[in-house]
């Protein structure tokens, strides 16, 4: 027999073994949740498929009586806004700064080991100062995000641009560039795919710091929604809006890597 | 008209002594090979000409004039590899120099500056054989494609110098003689001067109007960092100089 590390599935195979685990889990899920609704038919922990489509219908596509809004729909878009503003911010300073620290020796002196430091603030610790600084509104929010991911966007991308070979960076001055042009035709154009990266390594750190500012204080959104029915067990609807975020951001790391893959194919596979 | 003059130039690292008393003039369009052992400052000689190292003692002039302490347009470069740009397709990288040139804030050319630029870029594609790849990216190219690709990237600024550090080093016997028929054919219509270091002494001998072999003259085996290479051989050579 060949060794297992010679062993490869077919590409059918490969496709039924990566729904596996999900088929397992669901099945899982089943089982037990049977189980318990015909020990306690009120039970709430594991709530039956038919309660959560039925839920899942009230919060989607039904109006809530007290606000007259789709709450699922309004929820999204309130988390989704506050979550792309704050990857926006962070991508465009992220970017910035990062290139700048990359390019320049005497900029690197002065703030790389200052975005160190700053990066190993845990985030959620300096949540109050936000809340105490800029109140509790969109800002904080949006601000703990970004605060929470740019530092390492910036580390990532100077990192990237000290990567580059001195060839490439010698060659462009012999043919004439200055330390803009440099920048802007030769290191620049080449951060683009590394910036799409470090997004997409942030993008888990982004919905956690989302998630705990709404939970702290919002009116609307995803987190807040699960923190808000929590308090009466109600599972029927904790567990859609998981499985929900769960595929928002799946959807936007593939949209992502697509983009990559597409607008900059000289850069070789992501990952 | 070019210049290199090097006189009495030192180049130490705290204790070791890289180079010591190297003396040197060369002409105007000369193709100069560097041959020597490994570690006997041939790359440091052609760092200091590129003006990524600085000369511990002595003087390195072009044209009178000191070197200036960075590179610079008038002294092309082309490494063994990482000199051409992975992110530009293979006609954006021969028209770089010429968008960086004329184009200080944007550095893209536009109008009748691209179309002129882009003429002479076409001309040269057909020269280094790309023509059919122009639209396609380095990492798509083979070696010895990539390092036309460079010397054509180079020479389409116009250098005074051109510097070649092992250019075909990594490359495969059979596409070397291709080379330096590129090479040759490049240094006769362009006229600059050429300084090429290579490991391979027939190369060497068959393309140079003047050999350089860096050598240690002394060597004590207790301190072996204490003398450095300087030029042991400077052989003229017929060289292939297109009659003009």
């Amino acid at each position: 027999m060949r060794r297992l590390i010679n062993q490869q599935p077919s590409r059918a195979g490969g496709l039924v073994l990566s729904f596996l685990p999900f088929v397992l889990l669901a099945a899982a899920y089943l089982v037990y949740s049977n189980a318990r609704l015909s020990a306690n038919p009120g039970d709430k922990l594991l709530p039956s498929p038919a309660t959560i489509a039925s839920t899942i219908h009230q919060y989607a596509f039904e109006e809530d009586e007290r606000s007259g809004e789709y709450l699922l729909w309004n929820d999204t878009l309130a988390s989704l806004e506050r979550l792309l503003a704050g990857l926006g911010i962070a991508a465009v300073f992220g970017l910035a700064a990062g290139l700048t620290i990359g390019v320049l020796p005497y900029v690197r002196a002065v703030l790389a080991p200052f975005v160190a430091a700053i990066s190993l603030i845990p985030p959620l610790a300096i949540l109050p100062i936000l809340f105490i600084v800029v109140g509790l509104g969109e800002t904080a929010k949006v601000t703990l995000i970004v605060i929470g991911i740019a530092p390492i966007i910036i580390r990532d991308l100077a990192l990237r641009t000290a990567e580059l070979p001195a060839e490439q960076i010698i060659k462009a001055q012999t043919l004439g560039a200055s330390t803009w042009q440099v920048a802007t035709r030769v290191v620049l154009p080449q951060m683009w795919p590394r910036l799409i990266d470090a997004l997409r390594l942030s993008l888990g750190s982004a919905w956690l710091f989302l998630i705990a500012a709404e939970a702290i204080a919002s009116t609307e959104g995803l987190g807040y929604r699960i923190f808000l029915v929590r308090r009466y067990l109600a599972m029927d609807v904790i567990l859609p809006y998981v499985a929900w975020i769960t595929l928002l951001a799946f959807s936007m790391d593939w949209l992502l890597r697509v983009v990559r893959a597409r607008a900059f194919p000289w850069a070789g596979a992501g990952g | 008209m070019t210049q290199v003059t090097v006189k009495r130039l030192w180049k130490e690292y705290g204790d070791q002594v890289v180079l010591e008393n190297v003396n040197l003039s060369i002409g105007d369009h000369e193709f100069v090979t560097i041959v020597g052992a490994s570690g006997c400052g041939k790359t440091t000689f052609l760092k200091m000409l590129l003006g990524i190292e600085t000369p511990s003692r002595g003087e390195f002039l072009i044209d009178g004039e000191p070197l200036p302490a960075e590179p610079g347009p008038d002294r092309g470069i082309v490494f063994q590899r990482y000199s051409l740009f992975p992110h530009l397709t293979v006609l954006e990288n021969l028209l770089l120099g010429l968008d960086l040139r004329g184009a200080p804030l944007v550095g893209r050319l536009f109008g009748a500056r691209r179309r002129a630029a882009l003429e002479k870029a076409h001309a040269l594609l057909d020269a280094i054989g790309l023509r059919q790849a122009a639209g396609k990216h380095p990492g798509q190219l083979s070696g010895g494609m990539q390092q036309r690709l460079s010397i054509a990237q180079s020479v389409i600024c116009e250098p005074k110098i051109l510097l070649l550090d092992e250019p075909f080093g990594a490359l495969d016997p059979g596409i070397t003689a291709d080379m330096h028929e590129l090479i040759l054919a490049l240094w006769n219509a362009h006229k600059m001067t050429i300084f090429m270091v290579t490991h391979d002494l027939k190369e060497s001998f068959e393309l140079g109007t003047r050999l350089l072999v860096f050598d240690k003259r002394r060597v004590d085996s207790q301190a072996p960092d204490r003398y450095g290479a300087t030029i042991t051989f400077n052989i003229p050579l017929k060289g292939k100089r297109a009659a003009s």
